[in-house]
C-alpha cells in the first residue's frame, strides 16, 4: 500500500494533513504518537471508511480516491470498538463474521481456538463477557476473515499475558502469509518487539 | 493568501440579480396595485378571491421548485464528475419551495374558511401538498447533518429522488381515499379578465422572485462551501503546526 | 457472496439477536397491546371502536415500525458493527434486504397481535369472505413498512438526533401504507358495509408500494448509510 499526501476530513477538522506512507507485504509497521495524532483515521482510511479529500491512495491495488468500497472486502480492522453484537454469543459473532467472507466452519473454529475462547466462552453473551474478553472475540472475527490487510487500533489493550501472546504469534503468522500488518499502540515495548518497522504520526502526518 | 480573501468583500449580487431584484418589487408593487386595488370582488367569494392572488403563483411555484430540486439531483447524480453546483441549486430550490408552500398552506386554509366555510379539507390536492411539505422539511433536515460536501450532495440528492417516488404514491392513495374534491376555479373560468391578469401579474412576479431567491441561495452556499474549504487549508497549517511542537 | 446470502445471513443474525435478547417479544409487543387499550381510553365508544378499528391496528402498527427500526439500527450502531459491517465489504443491498426481511418477520408477528387485539377489544369479526383480502393486505402492507422502515432507520442510523430524525422522515413516506392498508382491512372486515372486493384495489396500492421502496431502497441503500 502507498499513501502519498493524504488528506481525509472529519467535520470539518483535517484528521490527516499530508501523511505519506509506504508498506509492503509481509511487513508489521507499528503507528506510534500521542493522543489525536491521526494513528486512528490512518488505519479507517486504509480500510476505505474515511474519503480522501486530496492526495493519493493506494491499498492493495485499488485506488481509494476512486473507489474506497471494493477494497474492503480484503482489509480486517479492529478499531476501538468491537463491532459486536452483544446479545449473541461469542460463537454465533465469529460465524457471522467470518461467513460474510464465506469462511467455513472448521475455518470459524480454528479461529477462536488461536485466540484461546475454549468451549467454555464459545456459548456466553458477549454483553457477560469482560473487555479483555470482548477484545479477543473481535481479534478471532478478525482471523476469521483472512484479510490481506491487518489494521489493528490498540490491539493489546485489556489483553492479559498469553492474550497478548496468542495476538504477537497470530499477527507474525498473518504477515508471515504475505498479509500487511498496520499496528497502532501507546505499548512502545511490546509492539516494538513484533513490528518490523516504526513510524511516527504526528499532527496528521507519518514521519 | 485566505486572508486577502477574508477580508474582500464579496456580495452574492452581481448587476444582473440587482436588476432581477428591482423587477422582483416592481413586479410585487404592480401585483398589490392590481390584486388590491383594481380587481374586482368575486360575486360568490367576495373580496376574499384576492388571496388566491398570491395562493396560486406560490403553489404552482413550490411545486416547479421541487421538481427542480429533483432534476439537479438527477444532475448531480448522473456525471461522475459530481459537480456541487447542481447540488447547491437542488438545496436553494428546495429551501425557497418549503417558505412558498408554507405560503400556500396559510393562503389557502384563509381562502378555504372564506369561501368554504372551513380551513381544511382532505381532498388530495391539499392533502399531497401538505405531506409534500414535510417531506421537504425532512430532506432540508438530512442536508444538515453534515460531512464533506460531496457526502452531503450525495445523500441528499438519493433522498431528493426517494421523494420522487413517494409524491405520486401519496397523491393517488389520498386521491382513492377521498374521490370528491373541489375543482380548480381557474380552469372552470369562473375569474373574469381582471382578474385572471391580476393572477398572472402575480405568477410573473413570485416567479422573479424564486429565481432571485434561489441565485443568492446558491451563491450564499457556494461561499459557505468556499469559506469551508478555506477553514480547511489554515486547519491543515495548524495540524501540521502540531507534529512540529 | 451473492447478494441472497448475505440477505439471508444478516436476516438470520437479526432475527437471531430477537431470539437472545427478547427486546422486542418483551417490550414492543406490550407496547403496541398497550396503545390498542389507550386508544380504547381516548375513544370511549364501543361503536366507534368498532367502526374506526382497522384504522387504529394499522396506527398503532405504525408507531410500533419506528419503535422497532431504532432497535433494528441501535444493535448495529452499539458497538460499531455497522462499521465492521462496511469494512467486511458485502454488498449494501444485502444488507438492506436482509435487515427488511428480518424486520418483516417481527412486523408480521406484531400486526397479527394487534389484529387479535382489534377482535377481542374491539368487537370486530373476520367474515369468511374476507379472509384472502386480509391476507393478501398484511402480507403486502408488511413488506412495504419493512422497506421503507429499514430505508430511512439506516439513513437516520448514523445521524445526530436520530431519535427526531427517523420520525419526520418516515411518517410521511408511510402515509400511503396507512391509508391503503385500513381501507383494504375495513373492506376485509366488513366496516361500514364495506363488501370484501373493495379491498383490492388497495392491495394493488400497496403491492405497488412495497415494489417500488423495495427496488428503491436496494438500490439506494448504499449511498445512504455510506458516507
Amino acid at each position: 500500500m502507498r499513501l502519498t499526501d493524504v488528506v481525509a476530513v472529519v467535520g470539518g477538522f483535517p484528521v490527516l494533513a499530508g501523511a505519506t506512507l509506504t508498506v509492503e507485504r509481509g511487513e508489521i509497521v507499528l503507528l506510534q504518537g500521542p493522543n489525536g495524532a491521526g494513528k486512528t483515521s490512518l488505519l479507517r482510511l486504509c480500510a476505505g471508511l474515511l474519503a480522501v479529500e486530496r492526495g493519493t491512495a493506494e491499498v492493495l491495488g485499488h485506488d481509494l480516491s476512486v473507489d474506497r468500497t471494493s477494497v474492503r472486502r480484503h482489509v480486517g480492522l479492529l478499531g476501538h470498538s468491537n463491532g459486536l453484537y452483544a446479545d449473541l454469543t461469542v460463537a454465533d459473532n465469529v460465524r457471522f463474521w467470518g461467513a460474510t467472507v464465506g469462511a467455513s466452519q472448521d475455518e470459524v473454529s480454528a479461529a477462536m481456538e488461536r485466540m484461546g475462547l475454549a468451549a467454555r466462552l464459545a456459548h456466553v453473551r458477549v454483553a457477560r463477557l469482560s473487555a479483555g474478553q470482548r477484545r479477543r472475540t473481535a481479534l478471532a472475527c478478525l482471523v476469521a476473515r483472512r484479510a490481506g490487510l491487518w489494521l489493528l487500533d490498540e490491539p493489546h489493550a485489556g489483553l492479559d499475558a498469553t492474550g497478548r501472546d496468542e495476538l504477537d504469534a497470530t499477527l507474525r503468522e498473518a504477515a508471515a502469509s504475505g498479509a500487511t500488518v498496520l499496528v497502532a499502540s501507546h505499548e512502545l515495548e511490546r509492539a516494538g518487539s513484533l513490528a518490523t518497522r516504526t513510524v511516527e504520526v504526528a499532527g496528521g502526518q507519518v514521519r | 493568501m485566505t486572508t486577502d480573501t477574508r477580508s474582500e468583500r464579496r456580495p452574492t449580487s452581481t448587476t444582473f440579480t440587482r436588476w432581477l431584484g428591482a423587477a422582483v418589487l416592481a413586479g410585487l408593487a404592480w401585483l398589490a396595485l392590481f390584486g388590491l386595488v383594481l380587481s374586482p370582488n368575486d360575486r360568490v367569494q367576495k373580496t376574499g378571491v384576492r388571496i388566491l392572488y398570491i395562493h396560486v403563483p406560490t403553489a404552482w411555484l413550490a411545486y416547479l421548485a421541487f421538481i427542480v430540486t429533483g432534476v439537479c439531483s438527477v444532475g448531480y447524480l448522473w456525471k461522475r464528475s459530481r459537480n456541487l453546483q447542481w447540488d447547491r441549486v437542488a438545496g436553494a430550490s428546495a429551501e425557497v419551495g418549503v417558505v412558498f408552500m408554507g405560503i400556500t398552506l396559510v393562503t389557502g386554509m384563509l381562502w378555504g374558511k372564506i369561501s368554504w366555510g372551513t380551513y381544511w379539507t382532505w381532498d388530495s390536492r391539499l392533502t399531497t401538498t401538505a405531506f409534500l411539505f414535510v417531506t421537504y422539511i425532512g430532506y432540508l433536515a438530512v442536508r444538515d447533518l453534515g460531512g464533506t460536501h460531496h457526502q452531503r450532495a450525495r445523500r441528499s440528492a438519493v433522498l431528493a429522488l426517494l421523494a420522487v417516488l413517494e409524491v405520486p404514491l401519496v397523491h393517488f392513495s389520498v386521491k382513492w381515499w377521498r374521490p370528491l374534491h373541489q375543482q380548480e376555479s381557474v380552469a372552470e373560468g369562473k375569474l373574469n379578465g381582471l382578474m385572471m391578469f391580476t393572477l398572472f401579474v402575480g405568477l410573473v412576479a413570485f416567479t422573479l422572485l424564486y429565481v432571485w431567491l434561489v441565485l443568492h441561495r446558491q451563491r450564499a452556499m457556494a461561499m459557505d462551501d468556499m469559506v469551508a474549504d478555506q477553514g480547511l487549508d489554515a486547519a491543515l497549517a495548524e495540524r501540521r503546526e502540531e507534529a512540529v511542537r | 457472496m451473492s447478494t441472497w446470502q448475505i440477505a439471508r445471513l444478516v436476516a438470520a443474525k437479526d432475527l437471531r439477536v430477537e431470539w437472545r435478547s427478547r427486546v422486542v417479544t418483551n417490550q414492543v409487543l406490550p407496547f403496541a397491546a398497550l396503545v390498542m387499550v389507550m386508544f380504547a381510553f381516548a375513544l370511549d365508544n364501543d361503536q366507534a371502536l368498532t367502526r374506526v378499528a382497522p384504522g387504529l391496528v394499522w396506527l398503532a402498527a405504525m408507531f410500533s415500525l419506528l419503535v422497532l427500526v431504532q432497535r433494528a439500527f441501535a444493535v448495529e450502531t452499539a458497538d460499531g458493527a455497522l462499521d465492521a459491517l462496511k469494512v467486511a465489504g458485502v454488498r449494501s443491498s444485502g444488507i438492506f434486504l436482509g435487515k427488511a426481511l428480518a424486520l418483516a418477520a417481527q412486523l408480521a408477528v406484531l400486526e397479527a397481535v394487534l389484529l387479535v387485539a382489534a377482535i377481542l377489544l374491539y368487537r370486530t369479526e373476520v367474515p369468511a369472505g374476507g379472509v384472502g383480502v386480509l391476507l393478501a393486505t398484511y402480507v403486502a402492507a408488511t413488506a412495504g413498512l419493512a422497506f421503507v422502515g429499514t430505508l430511512y432507520g439506516g439513513l437516520a442510523a448514523g445521524a445526530r438526533g436520530r431519535e427526531t430524525l427517523l420520525p419526520l422522515l418516515l411518517l410521511p413516506v408511510v402515509a400511503p401504507v396507512l391509508i391503503g392498508a385500513t381501507r383494504a382491512t375495513e373492506a376485509a372486515l366488513g366496516t361500514n358495509d364495506a363488501m370484501p372486493s373493495e379491498g383490492w384495489p388497495w392491495f394493488g396500492l400497496l403491492a405497488l408500494f412495497a415494489a417500488v421502496f423495495g427496488a428503491g431502497g436496494a438500490l439506494a441503500f448504499g449511498s445512504l448509510i455510506d458516507d
